[in-house]
């Protein structure tokens, strides 16, 4: 299987490309890289013409939920890595609060075969801390960790035992692999449903403070410097929390961190008409915490961009605002909208974009990702200058907060191992 | 004269011209209630439904006997005995109310934003008899009625919204109502019931009853909840009412021509004392006549209002 891809702008600072270039891919691999490589190859050769348009690194979502299995009805295996592909993803990382949870082998070994067998892009499980999230009792880790998991989280839920937290980190360092961190007081968010704040108030819904996450960032990171081992933040929201992990950063810690492109556009204001298009955990913040956010993953302290993807559909969605369920989908509009609120607003470069999205959360999880030669043919093809209506969805749930925007930069390829799996 | 609004979902959305409207439009509407015959045939023909999923007398009864005395019919659902019970969606009911043809719902639900989210499902009129903590905006209404009647006016007055504000639709709709009006507004309660927030709605908190007490014109007492001590808002009930029960010592260092407002029902001896809730400055039970007469106001208003023939005769 042999591929082209002509005349595309190459962008991918890990290895100092930027510049119009030919990459010529062969049996999944990249083989080259350079100007004009048609003129070498024999006629005939599949080809893709990427003159205009930008080609980066395949992105990686450190953050997803495929809902498979157990609410097939919001999103399976298939539907998700498709929604992935048309987002530019080429690699997600599904989080374990599925049902039953990614608290043991079998479970891991079923999404991995599904993957293969149905999914299109490269999925990579993260493992349960705790069983079934019950947050008492480790999940067997070596076990998941020989399953192939690539991190450990109880995401969704909150690991409020700060001793089992100690556990969990100390006894992970065994598989160097990091734990995901879902940060949140959940006794200071207890019948929460947005941020608390102004419209809290104004709304007579219950807020969710931002101490709730700035202490658990706080604590978690507390006992890393206690245990060593590794910690990722999971949807940094809060400008505390990003002081915090500034300040640990300096400390040398070994913590990483991820914000998602609702958090880091969107203030709490959105809720306004009650519009439960807008309710996720942790909630959409205020706009202090919105430019606390960009300054952040301008200056590196936030790692990457992950979507925290988290279908459900319209039933649930359509309730009465206490009664809908948190969360938002993401994978198919995460670059289009960072592109469009942040790098044509000159908050972030494009290139500081494609990192985020690709070679940063490649590293954290250890995935290989870069155009160079040898590298896997992981590639996002991106016309900048494309527009569009955000409105139909691959995703089998539709509860995005941004439907119905204009937005600006489209993925227009995305390519796994050489073959193409999404093609605008 | 119309509305600028098709629904009565909060009083955020209205402009200082629908208030007056409401209230100018009330005062023409009470004298019904004093004839001997209250009915006037305004909103005949019309189907009215009171869509009441949370508990309610005083809101209910009012919505009813408004609707009746101009006529319209009127279907009461309460959760108990309806399919919600068997789990049915508010989006269900909202399409088998509006397959039936009815021109007004009015909707108490326990969840803020439960009447906008009525709204989306149907082209019914919708008033907002109450949504969990957000808003109660016909009470609001009847509270200015009921000032402006005895008071005379509202702008320049210091209202004093004493309790749990927190947790209250009737203080945020007050609030707003007052705010709107050119009142100045204090709210009175521990700080475990008024999060700082409440300042950026233009409120000054005060936690000191007995000093703030001399400055206030209206005294506006709120329920308080009982649960609430479970939940570790106040240590108790006793501690509680020593602190901001309304009782003859504190009406002694009000001014002279103090009214006391409650938007009932009220747990005597917690938010007032037994003893003063039938003296002279308690205007609570105009607030319940002058009710009726703003929620026919609304009614109307929403129906179509206009100068229709026997309307108000």
């Amino acid at each position: 299987m042999e591929l082209l891809i002509k005349g595309g702008k190459l962008v991918d600072p890990s290895n100092k490309q930027n510049s119009v270039k030919d990459i010529y891919i062969k049996d999944g691999l990249i083989k080259s890289v350079g100007k004009d490589l048609g003129e070498t190859l024999k006629k005939g050769i599949n080809a893709i013409d990427a003159k205009g348009l930008i080609v980066a690194p395949g992105f990686v979502d450190l953050h997803t939920h495929l809902r498979e299995p157990g609410r097939e009805d919001e999103e399976t295996i298939a539907t998700g890595t498709r929604a992935a592909a048309k987002g530019g993803f080429t690699s997600i990382c599904c989080m374990p609060n599925t049902n039953p949870v990614v608290d043991n082998k079998s479970v891991v070994d079923f999404i991995k075969e599904k993957a293969r067998s149905e999914g299109i892009v490269k999925v990579f499980p993260v493992g349960a801390i705790t069983k079934g999230l019950n947050g008492r009792e480790l999940a067997e880790m070596a076990d998941l960790a020989d399953a192939g998991v690539v991190g450990f989280s109880d995401d969704g839920e909150s690991v409020m035992d700060s001793r089992l937290m100690r556990r969990a980190l100390e006894y992970s360092k065994m598989f160097d692999l990091p734990l995901m961190v879902h940060s949140e007081d959940k006794n200071l968010t207890r019948d929460g449903q947005i941020n608390e704040g102004y419209w809290s108030t104004a709304l007579g819904l219950k807020g969710m403070p931002s101490q709730a996450e700035e202490i658990m960032v706080a604590r978690d990171i507390s006992l890393l410097s206690l245990t060593g081992g590794r910690i990722h933040i999971a949807h940094t929201s809060a400008s505390e929390s990003v002081d915090i992990i500034r300040k640990a950063k300096n400390d040398g810690l070994k913590v990483t961190c991820e914000a998602t492109p609702h958090h880091l556009t969107l203030n709490d204001e959105y809720l306004r008409n009650f519009d439960t298009s807008g309710k996720v955990n942790p909630p959409l913040r205020s706009k202090k915490d919105i430019e606390a956010l960009i300054e952040a993953l301008a200056d590196g302290t936030i790692d990457v961009v992950a979507t925290d993807h988290a279908p459900h559909t319209l039933s649930e969605k359509e309730k009465e605002f206490d009664l809908a369920p948190f969360g938002v989908i993401g994978l198919e509009t995460a670059f289009s909208v960072l592109f469009t609120e942040l790098v044509k607003k000159k908050l972030l470069s494009f290139s500081g974009l494609i990192e985020a999205l690709s070679t940063k959360p490649a590293s954290i999880i250890g995935v290989k990702s870069g155009i160079k030669e040898g590298s896997p043919a992981d590639l996002t093809v991106i016309d900048e200058k494309r527009k569009f209506k955000v409105e139909d969805f691959i995703s089998k749930s539709s509860n995005s907060p941004f439907k119905g925007r204009e937005l600006e930069g489209k993925v227009i390829y995305t390519i796994v191992d050489g073959k193409v799996v999404f093609e605008e | 004269m119309s509305l600028s609004v098709t629904n009565l979902l909060s009083i955020k959305d209205l402009t200082n011209d629908d208030i007056n409207l409401v209230l100018d439009t009330a005062k023409y509407f009470e004298e019904i209630s004093k004839r001997a015959i209250k009915k006037v045939p305004t909103l005949r023909g019309k189907t009215i439904v009171n869509l009441f999923l949370e508990p309610s007398t005083r809101t209910r009864i009012s919505f009813e006997l408004a609707a009746k005395r101009l006529s319209a019919d009127v279907v009461n659902i309460s959760s108990d005995s309806s399919a919600i019970k068997k789990g049915e969606s508010l989006k269900d009911t909202a399409k088998t109310l509006t397959a039936m043809g009815i021109d007004i719902i009015v909707m108490r639900h326990s969840f803020a934003g439960s009447s906008e989210l009525l709204a989306k499902w149907t082209d019914a009129r919708i008033i907002n008899a109450g949504d969990g903590a957000h808003e109660h905006p016909t009470q609001a209404l009847l509270d200015l009625y009921t000032v402006r009647e005895k008071l005379k006016k509202i702008e320049n007055l210091h209202i004093g919204i004493v309790g749990d504000v927190a947790h209250s639709r009737v203080a945020r709709s007050n609030i707003f109502a007052f705010k709107k009006m050119g009142a100045k507004i204090s709210v009175i309660a521990p700080p475990t019931l008024v999060p700082p927030e409440f300042e950026s709605l233009g409120v000054n908190i005060r936690y000191n009853f007995d000093e703030v007490i001399p400055e206030i014109d209206v005294i506006y007492l709120l329920r308080l909840q009982l649960e609430r001590q479970t939940e570790s808002f106040f240590p108790s009930i006793g501690e509680y009412a020593r602190l901001f029960c309304l009782n003859k010592e504190r009406l002694k260092m009000a001014k002279e021509n103090v009214v006391i407002m409650h938007p009932g029902p009220i747990n005597r001896d917690i938010e007032i004392s037994g003893d003063i809730t039938e003296m002279p400055e308690s205007i609570i039970t105009q607030q319940v006549a002058s009710g009726i007469a703003v929620r026919m106001a609304v009614l109307y208003l929403l129906a179509g209002g206009g100068l229709v023939s026997g309307a108000v005769d």
